[in-house]
């Protein structure tokens, strides 16, 4: 079976719409309302198999397969970059059984469904955004048992996270946690945001769009509805901060208020910063919008 | 840069895809037929049913094939291609005391009732390397099986008993083991359309086990057995035979239509003794496993961790269920193991800055 063969209207076997039936799409759908109706609250649902392995997206796929229709305009990125070789796959496969249009441009999209992303450009109310989740559980730092986590989570109890930023502060002068930094959610549930960096935290607090969250392996979907807080976990005295990327700039595109990926030459071994998000980078260099200039971090 | 270069990764995609066709087919022999893998690779393919949580030989041997005989990709491709299935009818429990026996044997009683049947293992065989397989001709193949059928006459008949008692009724009879529960009323758990959920029902608990993949149940099992835990079983039977496959009449109340049948490989052990209360006797304390075909390490290994998940207290990572069922999976743990070879770029340089300011800050 190759991928041409499941286009629409080639012969043989033919996939449904987007890959899964249509009663797995409601699965989804359903728990994807409990999981905006309950900011940040993890929510079960069935995840069956796809053809993408699991880790790999599964959790996003399946928010996306279950909302898109032939109308919407699909943007898919890995760790900010459309041309990463899993983005390539995902968008493959979604275009082979949707047939809908692709865009490299997140303010054209629809769907933006990312790993580990979100885009420079706040997203807009008429946009979700889909992010592929491998952990779910921001209390798996400190407690390994999924029936422990669930009652913590029903009982508010989040005195052991706190205890550990304590003494993570304690031995290491600082918050050591990096990418996927808890946060409380609508002064809520503590949720582990995707692993997006700290970077995008403060795109996500009050945006106006959906954000979506899918774990495939660990079947469980949560949301951060648009206008809702997203709140870093902080001490009064020792605030959270993104990273910095204090007087660097990309070598492509000459952003500094971006975040930056460092590369090392193939040849020279040398390194430079080139933007993380790929699709903002080539705006730029096209003349389309203007280079980023630091406003935080 | 050409890993994530805009255009680089659908070329790079494509031109692996062709070089692993090519590695497949670059040798001198003819391609694998799917017959042969079927035929003559059963143990393979009926763990790749089994762990793929599809019951068809075809299918499993098509999906070995494409995955080069790797078990833990075919159970993959045949699970993914399961999902795409409709599902139409939920079938009646099956009735394994009316199995067509292949083997059966117990190592609790030397007979017992409708006798132990060695048939097919190779635990018993020398297991030197047979260097007349090298090259097996067709003439030979077909030499060894005329041989084999022509001995076969009148065989059979007394092997079969009509329908046979477990050896477990019969030590339940003395009141040595647990009595049957009363049936549930609850319907069973379907783990293709449920997310796990913990303490999970054991009819759930069953289902994992029979889809876990068979080297890391057997790992599990394995720490049981030898401390960690300590459930030293007994098999009390263990059967290898067909079943039929049945699904209620549509409309004939009560009555019911054979769809077909189904190798599976059942196990009961008998462990540890244990009070279930203070005023009544001990008994022997029960684990039971099965999976579909012939696959015996997997249904006891099953059967020892469904008895040491249900141990009172949570001594050995083996009486966890949670700890057990949620690393088991095959599929999800090789596809969880092999994500860590995608790009990382902006979560480790994410690291990387939290590295460098906490390095400054201590200087």
């Amino acid at each position: 079976m190759t991928l041409e063969e499941l286009l629409p209207g080639s012969g043989g076997f033919r996939y449904n719409f987007a890959f899964l039936d249509e009663g797995a799409k409601r699965e989804v759908r359903r728990a994807l309302l409990k999981a905006v109706a309950l900011p940040g609250h993890q929510v079960p649902f069935a995840s069956p198999e796809l053809p993408i392995a699991r880790g790999w997206g599964t959790g996003g796929l399946q928010i996306t397969m279950s909302l898109i229709g032939p109308n919407d305009v699909l943007k898919i990125i890995d760790q900010g970059c459309d041309g990463s070789v899993n983005a390539v796959n995902l968008r493959k496969l979604l275009v082979a059984t949707t047939g809908v249009r692709t865009t490299f441009d997140s303010r054209e999209a629809t769907i933006l469904q990312s790993r580990h992303r979100l885009p420079e450009i706040p997203l807009k109310p008429h946009q979700v955004a889909v992010l592929q989740v491998p952990l779910p559980e921001p209390l798996r730092l400190v407690e390994p048992s999924e029936i422990a986590t669930r009652r913590m989570h029903a009982e508010g109890d989040y005195a052991r996270m706190w205890v550990s930023l304590y003494e993570d502060v304690i031995q290491n002068g600082a918050i050591s946690l990096t990418a996927g930094y808890p946060c409380r959610v609508n002064n809520t549930y503590i949720m582990s945001p995707s692993p997006l960096p700290r970077w995008d935290l403060p795109l996500l607090n009050g945006a106006e769009h959906l954000t979506l969250l899918g774990a495939g392996r660990e079947k469980r979907v949560y949301a951060v509805p648009p206008c809702t807080s997203v709140q870093p976990l902080e001490f009064e005295d020792l605030p959270f901060t993104v990273e910095s990327f204090a007087g660097m700039s990309c070598a492509r595109c000459g952003s500094s208020g971006t975040f930056l990926d460092e590369i090392y030459d193939e040849k020279t071994g040398l390194s430079s910063r080139v933007c993380s998000d790929s699709g903002f980078c080539v705006l730029v260099r096209e003349g389309a919008i203007q280079p980023r200039r630091p406003t935080h971090g | 840069m050409g890993y994530v270069a805009v255009q680089g990764g659908i070329t790079a995609i494509e031109s692996s895809e062709k070089l692993n066709r090519y590695l497949r087919l670059r040798g001198t022999s003819a391609p694998l037929g799917v017959a042969q893998i079927m035929e003559q690779m059963g143990p393979l393919v009926d763990r790749v049913m089994g762990e793929g949580g599809l019951y068809s030989a075809f299918h499993a041997a098509l999906a070995i094939k494409q995955a080069c005989g790797d078990p833990i990709e075919a159970s993959f491709l045949l699970r993914a291609y399961r999902s795409t299935l409709r599902r139409l009818v939920d079938t009646l429990p099956v009735r394994t005391g009316e199995m067509r026996i292949l083997r059966r044997i117990s190592s609790a009683f030397k007979t017992i009732p409708g006798g132990q049947v060695l048939g097919s293992t190779s635990d018993y065989e020398q297991r030197i390397l047979d260097f007349s397989l090298a090259d097996e001709t067709e003439e030979a193949q077909r030499e060894a099986v005329n041989s084999f059928e022509s001995q076969l006459e009148g065989a059979g008949q007394a092997l079969q008993p009509a329908a046979f008692r477990a050896v477990i009724d019969m030590l339940r009879d003395q009141g040595l083991v647990p009595p049957v529960p009363p049936e549930s009323t609850q319907e069973p758990t379907d783990i293709t359309q449920e997310s796990p959920t913990f303490p999970m029902h054991r009819s759930g608990r069953l289902q994992m086990l029979a889809r876990a993949e068979t080297g890391g149940v057997l790992a599990l099992a394995y720490s049981s057995m030898r401390g960690y835990g300590m459930v030293h079983p007994t098999v009390a039977e263990l059967r290898v035979g067909r079943v039929r496959v049945q699904i209620p009449h549509p409309w004939r109340k009560g009555a019911a239509v054979t769809l077909g049948s189904a190798v599976l490989t059942e196990v009961q052990i008998v462990a540890s003794m244990e009070k279930a209360a203070e005023d009544v006797k001990p008994t022997f304390s029960l684990g039971y496993g099965s999976c579909f075909g012939h696959n015996e390490v997997k249904a006891i290994s099953a059967a020892v961790l469904d008895r040491a998940m249900r141990s009172a207290s949570l001594g050995a990572p083996a009486e966890d269920q949670e700890f057990v069922l949620m690393h088991t999976d095959g599929v999800e743990s090789s596809g969880f193991c092999s994500h860590f070879k995608l790009p990382h770029y902006v979560t480790f340089q994410a690291d990387l800055d939290r590295l460098r300011a906490m390095r400054g800050a201590n200087e």
